[in-house]
């Protein structure tokens, strides 16, 4: 795979580093998800009650499950900067691709202002417990913004490395609070009596309705791909890296339903906005408190900083192909980063973060992620009809196909009707949105791109064509 | 003879991306700031609240006051709070029309640019 860029037009032009391990992929998928547990999920919970929430995490694990198996096949053979953007170029066509690129970018900006929120409301819950009420929350909403970017901004080696070590931190603090707990540590008792008394406050819709914010458990494990063009071993590290970290995700998202829906009600569990921490605050233990605050500032600062390295990939690939303006495809003669787009993709996070609530900022994310995750499913059948099995080497050949595929398409149609429910005006209007985006790459943008560098994979002609 | 595409200035490069930003911006806030974005649960507020008739048990009590609720009427409308999932069908059709044509289009649009790029790419004469 490492000719990707090399068959590229023959022009002098810096490439990403390949400095990334299977270590590294996971801390990337887990480090942006893992957030995913520590605020957000809860919102499913609300929608549909304890029961709703825990079929939510199960269900959605299971389309995360096919995202997963899909999207490593497709990567560890598409093995470009830009992850399923790539991918789209190969296998659908230049304007997929646009909206692809558009779809990873609203997703992991979103996220990431989401994360600054996150890390906002928690310092200020903090000083409220310390007596000081009234923080204002904005000067470290962007101080977070500002950091991770500037990270970002100097290298991807020390970036994923820094998340890596803040990732394992924030798992073994959902572990840690578990066992605890089991083990007696928490001054008031575990209670699960609202799972009899109030099985399904809003009936069987309320299921559908929680698998909407069920998919926060989960949302960007698939950013795993975005760093394929800067991984040593894609083949390898991709797959091992993805899969690895979506079982993490399954063990740490059925932990933390069983910790917060046993320690929290589930009337204020459905609205809280960082349920590890406020779990921890219930059990007294001055010393989990302070393990789940640490949990969910690095949590957040880890999703944020992967969202800033995956949407700054796809921003710079789209640049890189005049899909966008060029002067975006520019990587930093020193630190070898997609530095503009990185700069550039600040003040859009700042934008939502500084004035937009968190569930609505939250349901902007998920949406950009169905999206994406629909694509992948027709993508798949395209890729195995254009390219049948024996006609090109790939790194990894995901089992059962297509039943993941047709799995994957049932959920998101259940999600589709589960983000109508309540936020059905979001998703029209994201939908007008990426309308109007598409025709104006289509009729307008197009003219710029070279058609023949859209495909650079050494393949053979797809059949059909 | 390879497509040439026209040499973007620094104008044009600017237009389009305040287009896109402009787009992203207004798309995503209008429903914000016109008030028809987001589900609001509505609070059904008893009166006289007490732990037991809000269909809180002791250990729930306990975990509310652990929180920093201790007085059943700051949870008054917290607890009585229930999302409206009643709606009509046509709002679905056309969310439903909305999605699925928005693929088909992009689809459609994007085979055609795509045999352009295989017709390029595959083709000695044209490369």
């Amino acid at each position: 795979m490492a000719n990707v860029t090399a068959t590229a037009p023959a022009t002098e032009r810096l490439q990403l580093l390949r400095v990334l391990g299977p270590a590294h992929i996971w801390a990337l998928g887990v480090g942006i998800v893992l957030v995913g547990e520590y605020m957000g999920w809860n919102f499913s919970v609300g929608k549909g009650g304890m029961i709703a929430g825990l079929a939510a995490c199960w269900v959605a694990g299971l389309l995360y499950t096919c995202v997963a198996m899909i999207d490593s096949e497709v990567t560890s053979t598409i093995a470009a900067a830009g992850g399923q953007y790539a991918q789209a170029k190969h296998i659908v066509g230049p304007l997929m691709a646009f909206n692809v690129g558009l779809f990873l970018v609203m997703a992991y900006t979103m996220l990431e202002a989401a994360n600054a929120i996150t890390v906002g409301y928690l310092l200020d819950t903090v000083a409220g417990m310390m007596g000081h009420t009234g923080l204002n929350q904005k000067p470290f909403i962007i101080l977070s913004i500002m950091f991770l970017a500037w990270l970002n901004f100097r290298g991807v080696l020390a970036t994923l490395t820094f998340n890596l070590v803040i990732t394992a931190i924030a798992f073994l603090a959902i572990i840690a609070l578990f066992v605890s707990v089991q083990l007696g540590a928490s001054a008031v008792a575990m209670d699960f009596s609202a799972i009899t008394t109030a099985p399904l406050p809003y009936g069987w819709i309320g299921i559908v309705a929680a698998l909407h914010f069920g998919l926060w458990y989960y949302l960007g494990i698939e950013g795993t791909c975005q760093a394929a063009e800067e991984v040593r071993s894609p083949a390898r590290s991709l797959p091992y890296g993805t899969m690895a970290g979506i079982m993490t995700l399954l063990i740490a998202a059925t932990m933390t339903w069983y910790v917060c829906s046993g320690l929290l009600p589930w009337e204020y569990l459905g609205q809280a906005g960082t349920p590890l921490f406020d779990a921890a605050r219930v059990t007294g233990n001055t010393g989990l408190m302070v393990l789940l605050f640490v949990g969910t500032m690095f949590s957040t600062l880890a999703s944020a900083n992967g969202c800033i390295n995956d949407a700054s990939r796809a921003w710079f690939s789209m640049g890189r192909d005049r899909y966008l303006p060029s002067w975006f495809g520019a990587v930093h003669p020193v630190y070898r980063t997609p530095y503009r787009s990185i700069v550039f993709l600040v003040p859009i996070a700042l934008i939502f973060a500084l004035g937009a609530p968190l569930d609505q900022v939250v349901t902007f994310s998920i949406l950009s992620g169905l999206l994406g995750y629909t694509f992948m499913t027709f993508n798949m059948v395209m890729f195995r009809r254009k390219w049948p099995l024996e006609t090109i080497k790939r790194g990894y050949v995901h089992p059962l196909h297509p039943l993941p595929t047709i799995v994957l398409l049932t959920l998101c149609a259940a999600a589709y009707f589960a983000v109508f429910l309540g936020y059905g005006t979001q998703l029209s209007a994201m939908m007008c949105f990426y309308i109007v985006a598409s025709l104006w790459f289509h009729f307008r943008r197009y003219r710029f791109v070279r058609r023949g560098d859209q495909f650079t994979m050494p393949w053979p002609k797809p059949q059909g064509y | 003879m390879a497509y040439q595409p026209p040499k973007q200035g620094l104008a044009g490069q600017v237009f389009d991306v305040i287009t896109l930003l402009v787009l992203t911006v207004g798309a995503l806030y209008l429903p914000l700031y016109l008030g028809f974005a987001g589900a609001a649960k509505t609070p059904n507020p008893i009166a006289n609240p007490t732990w037991e008739a809000l269909g809180q048990n002791a250990t729930e009590a306990k975990q509310w006051a652990a929180i920093g609720i201790a007085d059943p009427a700051a949870a008054n409308d917290i607890i009585t709070a229930r999302f409206d999932y009643s709606f009509n069908w046509l709002p679905l059709i056309v969310m439903a029309v909305l999605v699925v044509g928005y693929f088909v289009l992009v689809v459609r649009l994007s085979d055609r640019e795509y045999r352009e790029v295989i017709e390029e790419r595959f083709d000695p004469k044209r490369r």
